[in-house]
């Protein structure tokens, strides 16, 4: 890693709708392994929401305990961020979410955060369709206590310590399927391409999106005998297409041909192009995703790209219908009753 | 039948103090029923405290309420049964026995009394719940429903009660529901004419109007907990279902569904997410708070140990937290429909590492509305957790409580925030944690005020002034000493306790809190009556005012009444003031039911007795009590 980030940029940098650069939206710098594939995931974060012209201090970014949960320092340094306990972001999430519905939530979540001391919390969230983008940077092992295996761990994979996985993994984006996720991806953080508009069209996304992402751990799990180091996700992967992200005010120009692509609007307007790789996935169906996630495992091929998505999503402040201004931005004029009410209320106790 | 009561017994004879039980079987409906007759003593003008003592079950076991009457005002419970409505077969030999020796016992004679059971220094009252039902109604459900309410109809010509009161009662509960008023009072009218033709009435334990109730409310603390929450402003609660606190959230959603709707679009000014378990609950309020909205939960003993990692995450990154803890009977699950104060040192000291948590105290109804408003204003102005402790035996059962009041000028005081402007026109570097004003208490910014400034990553690892990261050990035990000198500013904001001298000079002082209090003050009443002169100390926060170590300094003997069977009121003052922990004595109670007068009373006089205690002895019939 470097000890120092070069405030240099190239004086004709890029510019968004905002006329912000890429500058605006980076954090400090990574304090992860040189090689982490983690750092290319916070990369294609910044590109994303640079490309999206979101100012960055309507995000949030939470996340819970590791290595992954330590990125959000790394992107966005104008956003406030909430490094908060051990599996425990979706329920601050959630909080956050309830108090300012306005803000975008993004939840960087890893492998033992998600699918270890996280499930549950992870569930719930999924659950009640919070409205956020959660990744889970998954490694298949836990990097910031050296290498032990984790529950997304392959079975027969091994690690450093060379011990082969005993266990079956947990597979968070059928996990994810099952519970009745609105959205649901998995990639890889070596695949930028894919990856960039994946994270685009989970942040228009209203409801939970999740992105199950493979991202080798470079120290402890990117050995020969490692299901998720860099060798082996390169010669498995497969892809159920390539995505297009469209933003709601650019002009559709690409043409696909038709039989192989599908288009999806999604709730901001902004439209998902999907160019199938494999005819049979219906990207509304989830059990059209969760047939394919298993038939490709079961030829040793992790399947990647968009799996599920549903358009007509309802986000946990439409199903429980709060007021469309931000709780916290309701003053005591909205919500104290006042004396005489309280008079009313003591009379009715007599 | 001979079921005149035989005028040879020895009879409790008693006009407005009383206690009258009732032994029934959980999910019969008899709760209504048992309400009615205290609020229609409470409608008579007359001190009233029930007490639910119910299983943790929903159908089929004995629960019981418990109807203290007196018009002297003491609220808290007393000792003996002087009369017992007995329709639990299951729980009968027990309820017997139990009746003071003198008392009455009012027992359903469609069947005979077991022999076994009589006893002969008590009176019997036999009447034919389940006969005249049988007789008056034909759906089982209504039989077993309105034979609650025949036995209030029976005890109100038993002791008094004008039926008036009841009938009023009755067509109040009944708003909008009218067409059950007629049979509602039917039922009464059955059980009050049985009585009425079978037997002498009233008994020689009666009550009289009095109608020195002034505004009081009968009102339970859970519910003025919730009503506190909305007049506080919170619009965010994350909970898990637990007794005794459930009634809590239920109560905030009641009051949010009438008051909190906005009128335009009919949608909610409020969120309440039942979560998946404390852990989530807690987190969710944390999130919630850290983003601008007022947020809270309630719990119970189980879920404070699991918000506990929590809570060490809110105390060290400095997120207002306000959380309600109705204490029941620990450890583990415990006895979860008893009550006790046992959660102190769990709250006070919540989490690994060191950490203190701002505790407060309420003793009444009107204390839990007034402290959990409160507790929102504390939490954010120390930007840290504020725990309210409460207890079953105040959060679930009905309290005669003083009106509620709010100032319409009050304002919420929502503490050190920087706005937008604040940040535009700051020239210096923004510190999350820089104490600029000297207090140990430092600005905050809510997530997405500024473009460019304000921003910062909240953490539970350490950092410095700026919120970055450290390991620096220096800038670490800085910071945690700022958060002692943020400690010691919140002895100035949290409440002051109710220090009551009697007003000769006693040594002897009494420290309580919570739900003590009423016996507690009953208990000094007694010792007064006795020429025992003793002070009191009612301490309502934690950190502990200065004013509670000058009151233990000014006393050469000081007990602690507390519910619990470590003392742990007692230990939280040894450690923090720094006291002799000689110099403090406990008195302790601990079997889940509240704690007594008489209790106290005795406790004290076994102390001075046994223990070299030399109480100031006041002349009888001088009473100095304020």
């Amino acid at each position: 890693m470097s000890y120092l980030k070069p405030d240099f940029r190239h004086p004709d940098l890029p510019i968004n709708d905002l006329g912000y650069t890429k500058k605006n939206y980076e954090g400090t710098i990574s304090t992860l392994c040189a090689g982490c594939g983690h750092d290319s995931i916070s990369g294609a974060i910044v590109q994303a929401i640079f490309e999206l012209s979101i100012p960055p201090h309507s995000v949030a970014k939470m996340s819970g305990i590791g290595c992954s949960s330590k990125t959000p320092s790394y992107f966005l340094g104008d956003s406030h961020g909430f490094n908060s306990v051990h599996g425990r972001m979706p329920s601050v999430a959630t909080g956050a979410n309830m108090a300012n519905r306005e803000m975008i939530y993004i939840g960087v979540s890893g492998d033992g955060d998600t699918a270890s001391i996280g499930m549950g919390q992870f569930t719930h969230a999924v659950r009640r369709n919070l409205n956020m983008m959660y990744i889970v940077e998954n490694n298949g092992c836990y990097g910031l206590t050296k290498g032990q295996d984790s529950a997304t761990s392959d079975v027969g994979s091994a690690s450093k310590k060379g011990e082969p996985n005993p266990f079956e993994p947990i597979d968070l984006a059928s996990v994810a399927l099952q519970l009745g996720a609105t959205f649901v991806a998995r990639s890889f953080s070596g695949d930028k391409k894919q990856l960039i508009p994946l994270i685009k069209a989970a942040i228009s996304h209203q409801g939970f999106a999740f992105i199950d992402i493979i991202s080798p751990c470079v120290t402890f799990n990117n050995t020969a005998k490692s299901t998720k180091g860099y060798e082996y996700i390169r010669e498995h992967l497969a892809a159920t297409g390539t995505v297009d992200f469209v933003p709601m005010k650019e002009e559709i120009t690409t043409s696909y041909s038709a039989g192989h692509s599908q288009e999806v609007t999604m709730h901001d307007g902004s439209v998902v192009h999907l160019h199938k790789a494999d005819d049979r996935l219906d990207i509304h169906s989830s059990r059209s995703a969760l047939g394919l996630i298993k038939d490709y495992r079961a030829q040793d091929k992790v399947l990647t790209g968009l799996l599920y998505l549903d358009p007509d999503s309802q986000e946990l402040h439409e199903s429980i219908g709060t007021t469309s201004r931000p709780l916290r931005a309701l003053s005591e004029n909205d919500l104290c009753p006042g004396s005489r009410t309280l008079k009313t209320i003591n009379d009715s106790f007599r | 039948m001979s079921q005149t009561i035989k005028k040879e017994k020895v009879r409790i004879e008693s006009v407005n103090d009383l206690v009258v039980k009732f032994a029934n079987v959980n999910g019969t409906g008899s709760a209504s029923a048992n309400n009615l007759f205290a609020k229609a003593v409470f409608r008579m003008g007359l001190s009233v405290s029930p007490k639910n003592i119910f299983p943790s079950n929903i159908q089929g076991l004995p629960t019981w309420y418990e109807v203290r009457v007196n018009d002297k005002g003491y609220l808290g419970r007393r000792d003996g049964v002087d009369i017992m409505v007995s329709v639990n077969p299951q729980s009968m030999a027990q309820d017997i026995q139990e009746v003071s020796s003198g008392g009455y016992f009012i027992y359903d004679n469609t069947r005979p009394l077991d022999i076994r059971l009589a006893r002969n220094d008590i009176s019997l009252i036999g009447l034919p719940l389940t006969q005249i039902c049988l007789d008056e109604y034909k759906d089982p459900r209504q039989r077993q429903l309105f034979k609650n309410v025949i036995y209030v109809g029976a005890l109100a010509a038993l002791i008094d009660i004008e039926f008036d009161v009841l009938t009023s009662l009755v067509a109040d509960q009944f708003q909008g529901k009218e067409k059950l008023i007629v049979p509602n009072v039917h039922a009464l009218e059955l059980g009050f004419q049985y009585v009425k033709e079978n037997y002498s009435c009233p008994l020689p334990v009666r009550i009289e109007r009095r109608d020195n109730l002034g505004e009081k409310l009968l009102i339970d603390g859970n519910t003025a907990c919730g009503l506190g929450a909305i007049y506080g402003g919170a619009t965010v609660a994350g909970w898990y279902p637990i007794t005794p606190s459930t009634s809590v959230i239920e109560a905030f959603e009641k009051y949010c569904k009438r008051l909190r709707i906005d009128p335009g679009s009919g949608k909610k000014k409020y969120a309440i997410v039942q979560a998946e378990d404390e852990l989530a609950a807690i987190g969710m309020v944390i999130g919630a708070s850290w983003n601008g909205a007022r947020a809270f939960t309630a719990t119970s003993g189980p879920g404070i140990s699991l918000m506990s990692e929590f809570l060490g995450l809110a105390y060290f990154a400095e997120i207002p937290t306000v959380l309600i803890d109705v204490q029941r009977s620990g450890p583990s699950t415990g006895m979860p429909t008893r009550t006790q104060q046992s959660d102190v040192l769990a709250c006070a000291y919540a989490s690994h590492g060191d950490t203190k948590h701002v505790l407060v105290f309420p003793s009444t109804p009107k204390e839990c509305f007034e402290m959990t408003a409160q507790a929102f204003d504390l939490a954010e102005q120390l930007q840290t957790p504020v725990i309210m402790l409460t207890d079953l035996d105040l959060g679930m059962n009905d309290t005669m409580s003083d009106p509620f009041q709010w100032d319409d000028d009050r304002e919420y005081k929502r503490g050190k925030v920087l706005s937008s402007d604040d940040l535009e026109n700051m020239s210096e570097r923004f510190g999350r944690y820089l104490d600029v004003d000297d207090d140990g208490i430092t600005y905050r910014t809510y997530p997405g005020t500024h473009p460019t400034k304000g921003s910062f990553f909240t953490r539970g690892t350490s950092r410095d002034e700026y919120a970055v990261y450290t390991e620096d050990g220096s800038k670490y035990a800085e910071n945690m000493d700022r958060l002692l000198k943020k400690w010691e500013t919140g002895k100035h904001y949290v409440p002051a306790p109710e220090i009551i001298i009697a007003g000769d000079g006693s040594k002897i002082g009494i420290i309580h809190f919570g739900t003590s209090m009423d016996p507690t003050l009953e208990a000094i009443d007694y010792l007064a009556d006795e020429g025992t002169v003793v002070d009191s100390c009612r301490i309502k926060a934690f950190p502990f005012n200065q004013e509670v170590e000058d009151f233990v300094a000014q006393h050469d003997t000081v007990f602690v009444i507390e519910q619990n069977r470590d003392a742990q009121m007692r230990a939280l003052l040894v450690n923090e003031c720094d006291i002799d922990p000689k110099h403090l004595k406990k008195i302790l109670n601990f079997d889940g039911m509240p704690i007594t007068a008489r209790f106290i009373q005795a406790k004290v006089n076994s102390y001075i007795k046994n223990d070299n205690v030399t109480p100031l002895r006041r002349k009888h019939g001088q009473k100095g009590m304020s």
